[in-house]
């Protein structure tokens, strides 16, 4: 049980998941929490206090707003800070996504963690390491150009006898500094703590079950929910029969506010055995289109805008001079966040304000959408993260803090809400669908001369929100009505030196689910038909498809990951498909893809291997070779524990994940019915990683997602002459595809 | 009112006795190495050791796991003194947002007590039924093999 005040010495003894209540002890304490939302300390990004404090014990404390979703920046931060401190790893606590306590760095996405976020808590780092020196100078009565800084202590260079520590200059107080854009940083050859593969801060408690999960908290007097959705996706609530679940012991209230309906009891079964008993009626509604014809559904819906990321010479003119012309058409499909965990939140709503806990990667942004939903100022809404299980982007956990936060104004008690296993799948907002035209000409040498490709995706409505919570549109409370599937444009410019471009995208009107952003947003489905286009295009041109990218890419960078790429993984260099893919049955093949993250950062080549047997059109993923390329890299393993998730995730992605539906419902509403990949599928997995310790930091979490979908579509090209072109690859739309050629 | 043995500990629990398992343990012991991810048993986060052998709770009525021996992963290990198991996943870091990895180090329990030295085919063949979104699959594999080589040696 987690008490609502934690003294500032119980939470540095905590693991820093443990702090609910926040009461600093010191002079820094000046008595200020007067509602719930207001800042315990200084929050704003240009103060110094804003991201640091250093205790009368030397510990430091690092604040966030970034939010460690699994992806290991809890780690990487803390080096960082440790880094530029100069003080050892062990000294840093690091407090995220608490809107009290925390900046607002932005949510936690666009792999920004490390690059923006881990920017600004260095740059405040080396702000108070200098003036920290300064204080030190006086102290000491010696220059600064004469001290140094060991394990948070300052010394005089040739006498460390004279020294003084952190602790004693500033212990406990505010530093009240803005943050010096032009404070030195630490040169990268004196690095001792980033660069090196610290071991996981949380790895221990986590696999001793000892680590706080947002799914484990329980507060003084809270009570446990269920929600009821609708059963056809936007049927009205017509009646709600409450004697169907009268007589469950412990049952506390049945909830209706317009559409929305929740039970609430004393204990989580009775939650669950209520909302599985109550008879409830509903409308019918048959909004959603047939699954069957998806795409034909995008390419028809209205377009609110259209946008032109490129536009390079004339397309039209090349075009009709080219020695061969290609087009085809890309398919992505609708795909699930599909976390481990289902969203969980628990709120306490009283005296008109309140405190939220859940796992959502944007708590500053949870407030606002909540102030919105509850008719309450932001300040007197306060947002604690705490784990969920890796979520990829916008998933339930905000409209799971907005049911709570619903219920506990209800009911006058803290409320826990966890979602179901259908809620989650059924619930969460999905990946939209994505659909591509690429034509493209080729000269009489085999190269690209004219590239001119068409996106058909959702608008973006709002800027700077979230995704609408599903419980303020049901209960009919104020909200946005607003589709914000993120900036899903990205990489739809190809990165090759075409004379000729024109890239347009269609932004939609309307998209058949409500969207969000999962891993990699748009870029890994733009990537996906741009790189799977170029493979065909080498293809017609009789070329290798590692040298073909290579003789249309001017970008150094670029092409030293897709040497590397093809060193590690002994590119057979040759044209696909390969000799005899049309007879063996268990056909093999390799394939080559490329992507610079969002045109201007990471860079990550990809090889993989495939295994695709012919009669039952299952393909196994043997082997990924990555070469990735992401600038100074902090923390090597976490890394590549980055890359091999993003690789096995996305291998899961392409060969398996489709969400599907009816035409009232989704009817993927757990793992048999959306499958994910499994122990025995797992591919295997080699990388060079390739560090450029002079620049700044990229990010890691996204990028290497962006090649895996085509590098598996060219390898089975390669294998079996046969292209695929609608994600997922599921047997059954291989099989039917080899069919076709045969 | 149920009795329930887990790690050591014999509890009288006052609880529905159609309560699901994991409930019980979670809400009522406070144990949270077992997990919810499903409740349908389709992902393992939420295994725990019956007499030795590797089960999923979140289906199980508590009055059913009476009078059987229940080890969850609290009762391998400490943060202090962690299972070899443990110890093998922190020092692969076979680690992520870490919310599977109870039904992985519960089942890699439960397959090394029956097999000393399982092969990598035998080992993705146990966790075949428990799931992960992070991609933590490699270095769980590699953790096990570790776990067998230290057990072994140890035993
Ligand atoms: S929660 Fe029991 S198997 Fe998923
Ligand atoms: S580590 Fe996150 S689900 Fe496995």
């Amino acid at each position: 049980m987690l008490s609502a005040q934690t003294s500032r010495r119980d939470f540095l003894k905590g693991s820093g998941a443990l702090v609910v209540g926040f009461s600093l002890a010191g002079p820094l304490a000046a008595a200020r929490a007067q509602t719930v939302g207001t800042p315990l300390k200084p929050v704003t990004l240009d103060e110094v206090d804003a991201f640091l404090s250093i205790g009368v014990d030397g510990i430091v404390s690092v604040f966030t707003g970034k939010v460690d979703l699994g992806t290991g920046t809890r780690t990487a931060l803390r080096q960082m800070a440790a880094e530029e401190l100069d003080v050892t790893l062990d000294r840093i606590k690091l407090i995220e996504g608490d809107t009290a306590l925390t900046p607002d760095q932005g949510p936690t996405w666009g792999s920004l963690s490390i690059q923006i976020g881990g920017v600004q808590i260095r740059q405040a780092s080396a702000t108070a390491r200098k003036a920290l020196l300064e204080m030190a100078s006086k102290r000491l009565a010696i220059p600064v150009g004469e001290l140094e800084v060991r394990y948070g202590v300052v010394r005089a260079k040739g006498d460390p006898t004279k020294h003084v520590s952190y602790s004693d200059l500033i212990g406990d107080r505010e530093f009240r500094l803005k943050v010096d854009s032009k404070a030195p940083l630490k040169k990268p050859a004196d690095y001792t703590i980033v660069g090196k593969s610290v071991p996981p801060v949380d790895g221990v408690a986590k696999v001793t079950g000892e680590w706080t999960y947002m799914h484990d908290v329980r507060v003084p007097g809270m009570l446990h929910a269920r929600v009821i959705r609708p059963p056809a996706m936007g049927a009205q609530l017509l009646s709600v029969d409450e004697s169907s679940v009268r007589g469950i012991k412990g049952l506390t209230k049945v909830v209706r506010l317009g559409n929305f309906l929740a039970v609430v009891a004393e204990t989580e079964w009775a939650a669950i055995k209520a909302a599985d008993q109550l008879k409830a009626t509903w409308s019918a509604w048959e909004g959603l289109p047939d699954m069957d014809k998806l795409y034909q559904h995008v390419r028809n819906t209205p377009i609110a805008a259209d946008e032109v990321p490129l536009k390079r010479g004339d397309v039209r003119a090349a075009l009709a001079t080219a020695a061969k012309t290609l087009s085809a058409t890309y398919e992505f499909a609708i795909q699930l966040h599909g976390s481990i965990g289902p969203s969980c939140a628990i709120a306490d709503y009283r005296d008109g304000q309140v405190t939220v806990w859940s796992s959502s990667q944007a708590p500053h942004w949870q407030r606002r959408e909540l102030s919105m939903m509850l008719s309450i100022p932001p300040e007197k809404i306060r947002y604690i993260f705490l784990d969920g299980a890796g979520c990829w982007g916008r998933n339930g956990h905000e409209d799971a803090a907005a049911d709570a936060a619903l219920l506990s104004r209800e009911l006058g008690r803290p409320v826990r809400v966890q979602w179901m296993r259908q809620d989650e799948h059924g619930w969460e907002p999905k990946g939209p669908p994505t659909l591509v035209d690429i034509r493209a000409g080729l000269d009489a040498n085999g190269n690209v001369i004219a590239w001119q490709s068409e996106f058909w995706i959702p608008r973006r409505t709002d800027v700077g929100h979230g995704v609408p919570f599903v419980a303020a549109s049901l209960a009919g409370l104020p909200h946005r009505d607003a589709m914000n599937p993120s900036t899903i444009f990205l990489n739809s410019k190809p990165e090759y030196a075409f004379p000729n471009a024109h890239v347009l995208v269609h932004r939609l009107q309307t998209t058949p689910f409500r969207p969000s952003w999962i891993r990699t947003p748009g870029r890994m489905q733009n990537t996906y038909a741009t790189e799977v286009m170029m493979d065909e295009l080498a293809a017609a041109a009789g070329a290798d498809p590692l040298e073909f990218r290579m003789r249309h890419l001017n970008d150094p960078r670029g092409l030293v990951v897709l040497k590397t790429v093809a060193n590690r993984a002994k590119w057979d260099s040759r044209p696909s498909p390969k000799k005899g893919a049309d007879k063996a049955t268990v056909a093999t093949g390799r394939g080559i893809s490329y992507i610079k993250y969002e045109n201007v950062r990471t860079y990550v080549a990809a090889v993989a291997e495939v295994e695709v047997d012919r009669r039952s059109g299952v393909i196994r993923v043997k082997k990924f070779t990555i070469a990735h390329d992401c600038g100074l890299i902090i923390n090597p393993d976490g890394v590549k524990n980055q890359i091999e998730g993003n690789v096995i995730q996305t291998v899961s992605r392409t060969l398996k994940e489709e969400l599907r539906w009816d035409r009232s419902r989704v009817t993927s509403l757990d793992w048999a019915t959306y499958p994910i990949l499994t122990f025995p599928e797992v591919p295997e997995i080699d990388m060079e990683l390739i560090n450029r310790p002079n620049d700044p930091p990229w990010g890691v979490g996204e990028p290497a997602t962006g090649v895996v979908p085509s590098a598996i579509s060219n390898a089975v090209f390669d294998a079996t002459g046969v292209r695929l072109r609608t994600v997922p690859y599921t047997p059954q739309r291989v099989k039917a595809a080899l069919g076709a050629r045969a | 009112m149920v009795t329930l043995s887990v790690n050591g500990k014999s509890h009288r629990l006052d609880v529905e006795p159609d309560t699901p398992l994991l409930y019980v343990l979670r809400d009522s012991l406070g144990l949270h190495g077992p997990k919810f991810g499903c409740g349908l048993d389709q992902c393992a986060t939420c295994m725990v050791l019956m007499d030795g052998d590797a089960v999923r709770t979140c289906r199980v009525p508590v009055s059913r796991a009476a009078g059987r021996k229940i080890v969850t992963l609290e009762g391998l290990g400490t943060a202090d003194k962690p299972h070899p198991i443990q110890k093998a996943f922190i020092e692969e870091r076979a680690i992520q947002c870490g919310y599977c990895l109870n039904g992985m180090i519960i089942t890699a329990k439960a397959l090394l007590d029956k097999k000393r030295n399982p092969s990598d085919r035998e080992i993705k063949q146990a966790l075949a039924g428990s799931l992960c979104r992070c991609g933590v699959h490699l270095r769980v594999i590699r953790a096990v093999k570790r776990a067998a080589v230290r057990m072994a040696k140890e035993a």
